[in-house]
This record gives structure tokens, sequence and C-alpha cells, in this order.
């Protein structure tokens, strides 16, 4: 496929150099998988930072009882808007640019199946991120009152009635839906065709079937999400009363809709680095993968179940008996195929000959703490117990021990595990192993006293808060400042590693298994043009 | 395209396929919408009762007109409360806070509505039931929710409800809430610009 786009152009080299468009015009009209997938990860690493300044705003409004720095109503906008950018923005194309480098080069194929759609799938992500912050500045020249200030659930009644922030939000949501799912019918369309030869679909990389579920599920979820912001629009602009009690809607039927998508997100975002983690656990542990059908089927269990668990997170909205069984055993339900992840995580390393390079390092501290996340999750999935839990700081512990220890620092293995194959050249491991350090102590600095505050009963999207939960909001705010500021260290290093260093090795890490192992580093502009062949593997 | 012997052959069919699968998500999404409502009236769910009084809140079975018996073992607290919404300069109070009754029995309450502005505002009034199992059992024989509410400036209004509630009700539900949100009717079309 990679021909498509060359063909009509001169001859050239067989690796490096072609003849690009000069500046920025070679971004803009790229198809090579491997420049979108660069561009990819560094509008996530950008978006990472944006989504991070925020909250460290809102940490330091919290950092003492009273207001401080700003006024609730921007504390609300920036809550909201740290978490759109942070999913949408941040963690979401860096799974897609992981997919974008790394697929093609792991099952042996020339590019992405479908090259034009993929450079269109990125370059709705800058527009979408500008709407989502530009009403920040707009309100500094005195037009509407600011960016959504409902959280990034945009419950109704007060979506409904919120100010042109949430107009954004909603043209935001749904650029970045039609980019999810033009990138997931090529990730899709790529697995599915342009395998290599004698690549069974059981003999897929763990890491494509992570990614070919997270497809599926945003199939099935965006649009439902999309059709929910939608119907939010028109009874805003339009007289519609889809959520307005007024006219016989009803706000309950928005949380309906929102988390039919909501919770399959939590498995989208996550579940491209379960397939990952394998692979890294694998390599230094040099062992083979453990339990390759056990994962396969245990991802495509997580995926099903996903879909049908969403009303636990408003337990407390109001539900019959019997559904709120339901939904508590269903949800406790996943913790079983999640389990099984576990244990092939594990078991890989069981009797390993392991060696703790930084990736290694991520990837223990994901499952480590990636745990705790899975256990507060089955806390919180009791209905009784939930009565109490419920939007207290116990949830924002919870779903960043899965978002970021779950997610970021999974994105952060999977960076540096393939970084070296990506630019050629070693990182500082010593700079990544302090890297490492500084994040995990300072992540549970930050989010550790949540659990305590959420659990003494301190409620979360306030910008003030009683006496007695002073100590741990200073903690957490001292350990979220930590955190944020040894993220540079991680931009330095992939800086470094871009510009040079000591050379990578084909084979970067002495364990590592796969196809994208056996191309130079870095890889070809254009690789595998000649098929490689899989039936003896 | 020059190069289309090149593509592989089943793309363009997958691609397609995946795309009826987006639009069908999409659909799902709305389709949800009266599937909940459907679902609400089936079980209660929410409080919300059958807006237009001859129907019981909840499912509306034909021979629900008639409550014939009155179950005299048993009293059940109805309270009342209302709300008026933002964007309405009403006000509203139960002047019947909350009575004891045996299922069965007719009852009648009163509101009580202000309008405290200087314009004629029609507005709306919105029932909710809690718990929401009661909702199906809660029957409003005349309720000034079935119609919008006119009120001219400064006018006050005593707005009457008539209700039964039904003998069927779960014998644990003792008490029952009955409360109003009253909307702005003008208001609904260019919702949110005139906050400020």
């Amino acid at each position: 496929m990679s021909t498509a786009t060359t063909a009509g152009r001169d001859a050239r080299p067989p690796a490096h150099g072609g003849r690009y468009r000069g500046g920025i015009l070679r971004w803009l009209t790229t198809t090579n998988h491997k420049d979108i997938g660069t561009m990819y990860l560094t509008f996530a690493l950008l978006m990472f930072f944006v989504g991070g300044a925020m909250i460290l705003a809102v940490r330091a409004e919290l950092f003492q009882p009273g207001l401080q720095l700003m006024k609730p109503e921007f504390f609300n906008q920036l809550i909201g808007v740290h978490a759109l950018v942070m999913i949408f923005a941040a963690l979401m194309p860096a799974a897609t640019g992981f997919a974008n480098w790394q697929l093609p080069l792991m099952i042996g194929a020339p590019d992405m199946a479908l090259p034009r759609i993929n450079n269109w799938g990125f370059w709705l992500l800058p527009p979408a991120a500008l709407l989502l912050t530009l009403p920040f500045f707009l309100a500094l020249f005195g037009i509407g009152d600011g960016a959504v200030a409902t959280g990034w659930t945009l419950y109704a009644p007060l979506s409904v009635q919120g100010g042109i922030g949430v107009d954004f939000a909603i043209f935001a949501i749904h650029l970045l839906g039609v980019s999810s799912i033009l990138g997931s019918i090529n990730i899709i369309v790529t697995l599915f065709n342009l395998r290599a030869p004698g690549m069974t679909m059981m003999k897929l990389p763990l890491f494509a079937w992570g990614w070919l579920m997270t497809a599926f599920l945003l199939i099935a979820t965006i649009p439902v999400l999309a059709g929910a912001v939608t119907m939010l629009l028109t009874d805003r602009h339009f007289g519609t009363h889809f959520f307005d009690a007024a006219g016989g809607g009803d706000p309950i039927l928005f949380q309906h809709l929102f988390w039919f998508f909501g919770h399959p997100e939590v498995y989208i975002l996550l579940l491209p680095l379960w397939g990952l983690v394998p692979h890294v656990v694998a390599t230094f542990s040099r062992k083979p993968i453990y339990g390759y059908k056990a994962q396969v089927v245990s991802f495509i269990a997580i995926g099903v179940l996903s879909v049908i668990v969403w009303a636990h997170h408003f337990f407390t909205a109001g539900m019959p008996v019997p559904a709120l069984l339901y939904f508590m055993y269903s949800t406790m339900s996943i913790s079983l195929p999640l389990a099984v992840l576990f244990f092939c995580w594990i078991a890989t390393m069981w009797r390993g000959a392991i060696t703790f390079e930084t990736p290694m390092l991520f990837a223990l501290g994901f499952i480590v703490l990636f745990g705790v996340a899975g256990l507060t999750g089955l806390v919180l999935a009791d209905v009784a117990a939930d009565a109490q839990y419920h939007h207290s700081y116990f949830v924002v512990a919870h779903f960043h021990y899965a978002l970021f220890a779950g997610g970021i620092m999974g994105v952060m293995a999977g960076v540096y595990y393939w970084l070296p194959k990506w630019t050629g050249h070693m990182f500082s491991e010593k700079l990544g192993k302090l890297h490492f350090w500084l994040t995990v102590v300072s992540f549970n600095l930050t989010f550790m006293p949540q659990f305590f505050l959420g659990l003494a009963g301190m409620p979360r999207r306030i910008p003030d808060y009683a006496l007695q939960f002073a100590e741990f909001n200073a903690i957490s705010t001292v350990g979220s400042f930590i955190l944020g500021l040894s993220q540079l260290i991680f931009a330095y290093n992939i800086w470094r590693c871009v510009k040079g260093g000591e050379k990578a090795a084909d084979k970067v890490w002495e364990g590592a298994e796969g196809l994208e192992w056996e191309l130079s580093s870095p890889p070809p502009h254009h690789s595998w043009e000649i098929r490689p062949n899989f039936d003896n593997r | 395209m020059e190069t289309t012997a090149n593509r592989p052959p089943g793309n363009r069919k997958l691609v397609a396929r995946l795309l009826l699968l987006v639009a069908a998500a999409f659909a799902f999404g709305f389709a949800l919408v009266p599937l909940y409502d459907v679902l609400c009236d089936a079980t209660g769910f929410n409080g919300k009762t059958r807006p237009g009084g001859l129907g019981v809140g909840g499912i509306a079975a034909p021979d629900a007109r008639a409550p014939s018996r009155i179950d005299l073992s048993r009293t059940v607290t109805v309270e009342f409360t209302g709300t008026v919404m933002p964007g309405l300069p009403w006000e509203m109070r139960p002047l019947t806070t909350s009575l004891d009754l045996h299922p069965g029995e007719l009852h009648q309450a009163r509101f009580l509505v202000h309008n405290r502005s200087p314009q004629t505002i029609v507005g709306q009034a919105v029932p909710s039931v809690s718990p929401g199992q009661a909702a199906q059992h809660f029957e409003k024989l005349d309720c000034f929710c079935f119609a919008q509410q006119t009120l001219a400036p400064g006018e006050t209004k005593e707005l009457p409800l008539t209700f039964i509630v039904k003998p069927e009700i779960d014998e644990r539900i003792r008490t029952v809430t009955l409360s109003y949100a009253f909307f702005n009717v003008a208001a609904q079309k260019p919702a949110p610009q005139e906050r400020e």
C-alpha cells in the first residue's frame, strides 16, 4: 500500500531520504505510518503537559482550604477540560501513535491499510484540542464565560444550562470521535487484511489483539456518545427535550447514554496497554509470553462485558433493586478475565532471568499499581459500599490508579521499550530510572492520600473543603507537583534520544521477540516491502 | 488511482461493513431514548408518573381507573414538596405538607404559587414520585400539572391536586414523596443565553 503514495513520484533510494515536500507541508500531507505515528505521539506528549498544567493549578488551589487562587467557576472548567484533554488528546492519541508505528512493523505490513484516512485521522486532533481550550482564551476577551464547566461527564441539566464552553466541547467531542473511528477502521482493516503471509489471527502479537478489541469497542460506543452530545446540542439550541424535564425529557437518560460509552472507554484506553505489557514483561524475563490464548480470550471477554455494566457509575441516581444487583454482579465479573491477565503477567516472569531496565520498571509499576485500581474498583462496584464512596475522592484516587498507573505508566513502558527502535539511539538509562522512581513515588504520594480523603467523606469537584481534610490535601498537592515536574525528565530524555546517543542494535533488547526487531533501528522509511513469511513460526 | 491493482481485495468491503457498524451504533444511541421511556413506564424507574392522568403512573391498565377497596389496615404518609426551576420568577409551596392516609382513599392537596415578576408568565409543573416503585401506584385523578398554568403579574393562585395511593402499593413503603418542579414554558426555547 505504501506505493500508493509514492508511485507517482521519482524513484527514491530504498531506505531514508526520499523526496519530501518541505517544512510543515511534509507533515500535513504525509501518509507514512511512521510519520503519522510520530505526530500522534508528539501531540500526545504535548497535550499531556497541557492537561497536567491544568490539574497542577487545581492542586495548587486545593493545597489549603479556602479560595486562594481562582474562582470556583474557573476551577470547574479546569477539572473538566483536564479530563477531556488527558483522555482524548493524550492517552488515546498515544495509543494510536503506538498502533501506527508498531502494528505494521509487528505484523509485517508495508504500511497501514488506509494511509490517507490515517493522515486525516491525525489532523482532526489539533482543531479538536483547540476547540476544547479556546473558550479559556475567548473568556479573556470577554467572549463567553470560559470553557466547559460541567466536568468531563457533561451531565444534564447542568450541561443544558451551561455557557458556550459546552458547545465548544460538544464539537470537540464530535471531531475527536470521528478521528477515533477513522483510526479504528484503519487498524481493523490493517489487522484483517495486511498480516504477513502465514500469520494467522492466533499468531498476532498480543499488542495487536489488544488494539483490535479497542478498535471494535470504539466503533460500538463512540457513535453513542456522538448521539448523546448531539441530543445535548439540540436540547440547548433547537428546542428538543431529550434531557429537559420541563418538556418530558429525563436528565438521567443522559447518564445512561454517557456511560454506555464511558465505561467501555476505560477499556478502550487500557486494552492496547494490556497488549503491550506482556511483550515488555516477556522481553526482560527472557521467557515467552505465558498463556497467549488465555490473554486473547480475556481481551474478548472484557470487551464484551464492558458494554453491559455502565450503570454502576450512577448507582445512587435511583434504580430498582434488581437493576442494582445486575449491574453489581456483571461489574464484578469483569475482575475474572482481568485476574487471568494478572496471572499471566506474573507467570511470564516466574523463574525468568529478570533484569530491570527502564521499560521493565514501568511495566512492573504498572502491574502493581493497576492492581490497586482493580481492587478498589471492586469496592466501588459493591452497591452497598458505593453509596458511601460515590462522588468522593475515593473515586478520584481509584480512576487515577487505573488511568495514570494503568494508562500513562503503561504508555511510558511502551515509549521506553520502542524508543530505541524508532530513533536508532539508546535513551539515558540513568535518567529513565530516575524518572521511574520519581514518578512512582510521587504518584503514590499524590493519590494514596485521596483514598483516605474519600473515605473521610471529601466530595470530588469542589474548590474548597472542610478543615479536617487539610493535611491529606497538602500532601497530595506536594506529590502532584513532584509528579508533574518529573515528567520534564521524560520529555528531556526523549529529546536527547531523538537527537543522538549510543547506537541501538536492531534487536534492542536481548530477550525481545517479534518481527519489529528484525528491522534496522531506526527502520527504513518504507519497511516490509518484501513481506516476511510467517508460515514456520 | 494508479495503484488499485496493489490494493488488497477485501479493504473496500471491510471498510463499508465497519462504517455500517458505526451507523448502527449511532442509531442505537437514539433508539435508547424510546427504549428508556418504555423501561421507565414498566418499572417506575426514576419516579416517572405517566403524564395525562387517565392512565396510572406506570403501566396503563384499562381497569386501573377503579380503585375499589380501601386498605384500612395500614397508613401511608404522603409528603409534598415543590421547586421552582431557574428562569421562572415564581414562588411555590405546598399548602398541604403531608397527609397520613389509607391506601385507596381519595385525597386532595393544594399548592400555592405566586408570580413575583411584572410579567404574565406561563409555567408547567413536572411531577416526580419517590421512591420509584411507588410511582406506579400513585394515581393523580386531577392535577394542575396536566396543563400549563398562566399567572398574571403579582397573581397568587391555589393549585389543587386529587389523587389516590392505590392499595396495591408495596407494604414496605410507608412514606411517599411527591415533588413538583415548575418550569418556565417560554424560556424553554432560547434556553441558555439569558442566564446572566
